[in-house]
């Protein structure tokens, strides 16, 4: 009798949940508490951390400090040239009569050191609902794309990387702009190019960049990198894989992007920038 | 025993079961953590089934689909199948040897992983690899152990 109510009891909760929303506030409340597990899980690994870097000495730090400093100034010149580029660019897609978004914001999220369910690329970040974390949103690490993120609770976030089977992102070539989609492989370091025609023009060693079509990822940023494949001069088409620039892996911080959803008028804002009145 | 003295362990051990199921691990040993919580689970039915029955394996269930990322439901109703089970066999469970038991614990992981496949497959088809089926392994070679430790934490 028990086992008749527990059973119909799943079987609702499991119709509800995959045919509508209405049960967030029971995940959302439920998962205080299992959030507070996933800290607990964590604490040893970011203890480690802090207490690792604690006790790196001075020496290091210094050195750290100089390299740090030597690829800012790096940084900072490409910056230069990268502001004059996007001026250009818009002045460009002014007169192709397009408009360009611009402007992200970034959320820095901490990866917790969790293992969910093994076959499955999911992460979990340490940033939820209290920061504004909202399902769909692109995730990037310094390297390239990382996922995007799939449940936000309170006070952690799934995120879906790149490499999960259930994942596509439009991405193009960015040495001629070919259009395709790059499907999760299931395997971490892999991505798979399925939908290319027999004569695209594709190469190892390509940089694939997001497309931004579809409107869920923010256009140009680094995918990944056309892994080899043997070249035939007949119709078959080889099977083109890529790895994820990312260190999906690896990394502990990664960034939440809120894109801006205002599109860029054409030609007037151009005198109102913020850079142009300094000159 | 003392009525709350148990309740109080039997929290403790799930909550720590709980941690246990989503402890990082390097890659090689990842896919074999078994479904510790489950585990425990059917030791407390198993030992002392007039205070652990469905209505606690079905919240639980519900717990481990929040804190797993799972559709609410899966493993709710995994586990009241599975402790249903245990609770109408509990007698002759306690007589047998461990490697009876372990048996029976095989199935039990079997019966819950087929039910997950299911569950996957319903929502998108997706292909599964041989390590799919490694936590139920694990879990039965594991059993003894846990069984072992878990009544000298019982009767501690």
């Amino acid at each position: 009798m028990r086992l008749l109510i527990a059973i119909i009891a799943s079987i609702t909760l499991l119709i509800t949940d995959y045919r509508s929303e209405r049960l967030f506030p029971l995940r959302a409340t439920l998962s205080v508490l299992t959030d507070s597990l996933k800290y607990a899980v964590d604490l040893p690994v970011s203890l480690f951390d802090k207490v690792s870097s604690e006790l790196s000495s001075y020496d290091t730090l210094k050195k750290e400090n100089t390299s740090l400093r030597q690829e800012q100034l790096i940084n900072r010149t490409q910056l230069l040239k990268f502001d004059a580029l996007e001026k250009e660019n818009i002045r460009l897609r002014a007169l192709l009569e397009n408009s360009f978004k611009l402007g992200e914001q970034v959320l820095i999220a901490e990866l917790l050191s969790i293992n969910l369910v093994a076959d499955e690329h999911i992460m979990i970040v340490n940033k939820g609902t209290r920061f504004g974390v909202h399902p769909q949103q692109p995730v990037l690490d310094v390297n390239g794309v990382v996922g995007q993120v799939f449940r936000a609770l309170p006070f952690s976030s799934e995120i879906m990387l790149i490499t999960d089977p259930n994942h596509a992102i439009p991405v193009q070539v960015n040495r001629n702009g070919l259009l395709t989609i790059a499907v999760g492989s299931g395997i971490s370091n892999q991505l798979n190019l399925p939908y290319l025609p027999n004569n695209a023009d594709i190469r190892p060693g390509d940089l694939l960049i997001t497309s931004g079509l579809g409107g869920g990822f923010p256009a140009g940023y680094p995918v990944g990198v056309v892994d080899d494949f043997p070249q035939t001069n007949n119709k078959t088409i080889p099977h083109i894989t890529a790895t994820p620039k990312s260190l999906l892996d690896r990394k502990r911080e990664v960034l939440i992007v809120w894109g801006s959803n205002a599109l860029m008028p054409l030609t007037t804002p151009l005198s109102k920038t913020p850079a142009d009145n300094e000159q | 025993m003392n009525n709350s003295y148990s309740a109080m362990r039997i929290f403790i051990t799930l909550l720590f079961a709980m941690c246990l199921r989503i402890m990082p691990l390097p890659d090689t040993l990842a896919p074999l953590n078994p479904d510790w919580v489950l585990l425990v689970l059917i030791y407390w039915s198993l030992a002392i089934p007039e205070h652990v029955g469905i209505a606690h394996a079905w919240f639980l269930g519900v717990l481990v689909d929040v804190l797993l990322g799972r559709h609410f439901g899966q493993n709710a109703l995994i586990y009241s199948l599975v402790i249903y089970a245990c609770l109408i066999w509990h007698k002759q469970l306690r007589q047998f040897p461990v490697v009876q038991q372990s048996a029976f614990i095989f199935l039990c992981l079997l019966f819950s992983q087929l039910l997950f496949f299911w569950f996957k497959n319903v929502h998108a088809s997706v292909q599964i690899t041989g390590i799919f089926w490694l936590p139920i392994f694990s879990g039965t070679v594991l059993w003894p152990f846990i069984y072992q430790l878990m009544r000298s934490i019982r009767r501690l």
